[in-house]
C-alpha cells in the first residue's frame, strides 16, 4: 500500500488536495449558514420545527442518492464540485444549527436575566454573553460535522467530484485493496487531524471555566 | 416643589401570557435612599415587583414612575444603567474575571479606562474583595460569598441612584449571609441609594429596612416601619412576627 502511495504521490496530493477543497468549502459554507439559522431558531422558536426538521430529513437520504437528486438543478448540476459541495453542506448544516441553538440556549438563564438587567442590548448579549458561552458546544457541533464532511467526501468521487474517494472507487472496480486504501488512508488521517484541531480549539474556548 | 418619589406604582397588575394573574392592584412609593424590604412567601409577587421595575417585565395594568417619569417614556436600556441588579443566583458572567464582570455597566456606558479602573478597584474594595487578590480571577474560582460580593460590585459599579435586590444572600451560609447584612447595611449608610431589597427572612427585613411591604398572594397586605411591624395586629403580619419571636426565644 505504502509502495502504491509513495509511486503515486503527484495523484495522492492532488487528490487530498481536492477532497480537503471539497470539505473546506462546503464547510466554510455550512457555517456560514448553520450558525446564524442556529441564532435565529434562538430568537424565533416557532421556525424550530422546520429547520431542524428540515434538516434531520436531509440527513436520512444516503449520500450517493442525495448527490443524484441534486443532479438536475440549474447551474449546481453543470459541474460535479458544484454539487457535492451543496450536498455537503447540507449534510454538515444539522449538527452545526443543533449545536448553536442548543448552545445558546443552554446559557445560564441567571446569567442572561442578569445581562439584560445590566442594560445591555439584545445584541450586546449575543455578541459578548451567548455566543462565547456557546462557543464551546457550537466548535462541538462544526467537528462532528467536519468529520462527517471528511468520509461523505469520498462518494463525492461518484457523481465525479474528485477527491480521495477515486482511489477507493476506483480499487473497488479493480479489485485491488491497496488503491482503496491509498484512498482511505488519507482521508482517515484527515478526519483524525481534523477532529484533534478542533478538539484543541473546543478546549481553548472553554478552558478559563467550570 | 418637593422631589418625586423614586419609584411609584399606581394600582398595578401583572398577568402572566397565560393570564395568570401574579400580582393585582399594587400601589406603593419608594422614597429616595431608603431601604424597602418586600417580604412576603414564595408566589407572593415580590420577585414580579421588582422585575416589573427595571423592565424584565412589563405591567399590564396601572402606572409605574421611576424619579417622575412614567416607566414607558424611559428607554429601556438607558433605566436599565440607572439601575443597580444584584440576584440570589448572581448571574456572573463564568467567561470574566472578576475585573470585567464588575467592570460591565461602566464599560457598557464607555467610561474612559483611567476612570473605569479607578471606579472597578474602589468597588471591589468597597465590597471586601481586594482587586489585588481577587480582580484577575474567574467566578469559578470563588466561594459563594465571593461571588456574591462581585454581583454586589457589579450592581453598585456605576454608581446608580437606585438599587434592586432579589434575595442577594439566600443562598449563603448563616455566617456569611449575616457578614454581608452587616456590611451592606453599613455600606448604605455610606452610599444612600434607594433600595427595593426582596426577602422571605423576617430577621432580614428587620435588619435591613426602613420599611417593610408585606405581600401575599399578588397583593400588599400593608407598609410598616420595623418597629410597628413587630407591634402589629394585622392577621397578615401575626404569623411573620410570631415564627420571629419563636426564632428569638431559642435562643433566650
Amino acid at each position: 500500500m505504502f509502495n502504491f502511495i509513495f509511486s503515486h504521490k503527484r495523484e495522492v496530493l492532488a487528490l487530498t488536495g481536492e477532497h480537503l477543497w471539497l470539505v473546506g468549502v462546503s464547510m466554510l459554507l455550512a457555517i456560514a449558514i448553520g450558525v446564524p439559522l442556529g441564532i435565529l431558531l434562538t430568537r424565533r422558536p416557532r421556525y424550530r420545527g422546520v429547520v431542524l426538521g428540515g434538516s434531520n430529513i436531509v440527513q436520512t437520504i444516503p449520500s450517493l442518492a442525495l448527490f443524484g437528486l441534486l443532479l438536475p438543478l440549474p447551474w449546481l448540476g453543470a459541474r460535479a464540485d458544484r454539487l457535492a459541495i451543496l450536498a455537503l453542506m447540507l449534510y454538515a448544516l444539522l449538527p452545526i444549527i443543533q449545536n448553536t441553538f442548543v448552545g445558546i440556549t443552554g446559557v445560564d438563564p441567571p446569567v442572561r436575566e442578569a445581562a439584560a438587567a445590566m442594560g445591555m442590548t439584545s445584541r450586546q448579549i449575543l455578541w459578548h454573553v451567548e455566543l462565547p458561552l456557546a462557543s464551546g458546544v457550537i466548535v462541538a457541533g462544526i467537528r462532528v460535522a467536519t468529520v462527517i464532511c471528511v468520509g461523505l467526501a469520498t462518494i463525492a468521487a461518484a457523481i465525479g467530484a474528485g477527491g480521495l474517494g477515486e482511489f477507493i472507487f476506483r480499487g473497488l472496480s479493480m479489485v485491488d485493496n491497496r488503491v482503496i486504501l491509498a484512498g482511505a488512508v488519507p482521508a482517515a488521517i484527515m478526519a483524525l487531524a481534523a477532529d484533534q484541531l478542533l478538539g484543541l480549539a473546543q478546549r481553548l474556548l472553554t478552558r478559563k471555566r467550570h | 416643589m418637593t422631589d418625586p418619589p423614586a419609584i411609584e406604582f399606581a394600582h398595578v397588575q401583572y398577568r402572566t401570557t397565560g393570564n395568570r394573574i401574579l400580582l393585582n392592584d399594587l400601589s406603593l412609593s419608594v422614597q429616595r435612599g431608603e431601604i424597602l424590604m418586600l417580604l412576603g412567601a414564595s408566589g407572593s409577587g415580590k420577585t414580579t415587583t421588582l422585575k416589573l421595575i427595571n423592565g424584565l417585565l412589563q405591567a399590564s395594568e396601572g402606572q409605574i414612575t421611576i424619579d417622575g417619569k412614567p416607566l414607558q417614556d424611559w428607554d429601556l436600556i438607558r433605566l436599565r444603567r440607572h439601575i443597580g441588579y444584584a440576584i440570589q443566583e448572581v448571574g456572573l458572567f463564568p467567561h470574566y474575571t472578576v475585573r470585567d464582570n464588575a467592570a460591565l455597566v461602566p464599560r457598557l456606558e464607555n467610561w474612559p479606562p483611567q476612570k473605569l479602573k479607578a471606579r472597578v478597584d474602589e468597588v471591589l474594595h468597597m465590597v471586601g474583595l481586594p482587586p489585588q487578590e481577587f480582580a484577575a480571577r474567574y467566578p469559578n474560582e470563588l466561594s459563594g460569598g465571593q461571588r456574591q460580593r462581585v454581583g454586589l460590585a457589579r450592581a453598585l459599579a456605576a454608581d446608580p441612584p437606585i438599587l434592586l435586590m432579589d434575595e442577594p444572600f439566600g443562598a449563603l451560609d448563616p455566617i456569611t449571609r449575616v457578614a454581608l447584612q452587616r456590611e451592606f447595611k453599613q455600606l448604605q449608610q455610606r452610599l444612600n441609594k434607594t433600595v427595593v431589597f426582596v426577602t422571605h427572612d423576617v430577621g432580614e427585613a428587620l435588619l435591613l429596612g426602613d420599611r417593610i411591604a408585606l405581600m401575599e398572594s399578588g397583593r400588599l397586605s400593608g407598609v410598616f416601619a420595623p418597629r410597628d411591624f413587630l407591634e402589629s395586629s394585622d392577621p397578615a403580619v401575626k404569623p411573620y412576627v410570631e415564627a420571629f419571636r419563636a426564632m428569638q426565644q431559642v435562643f433566650d
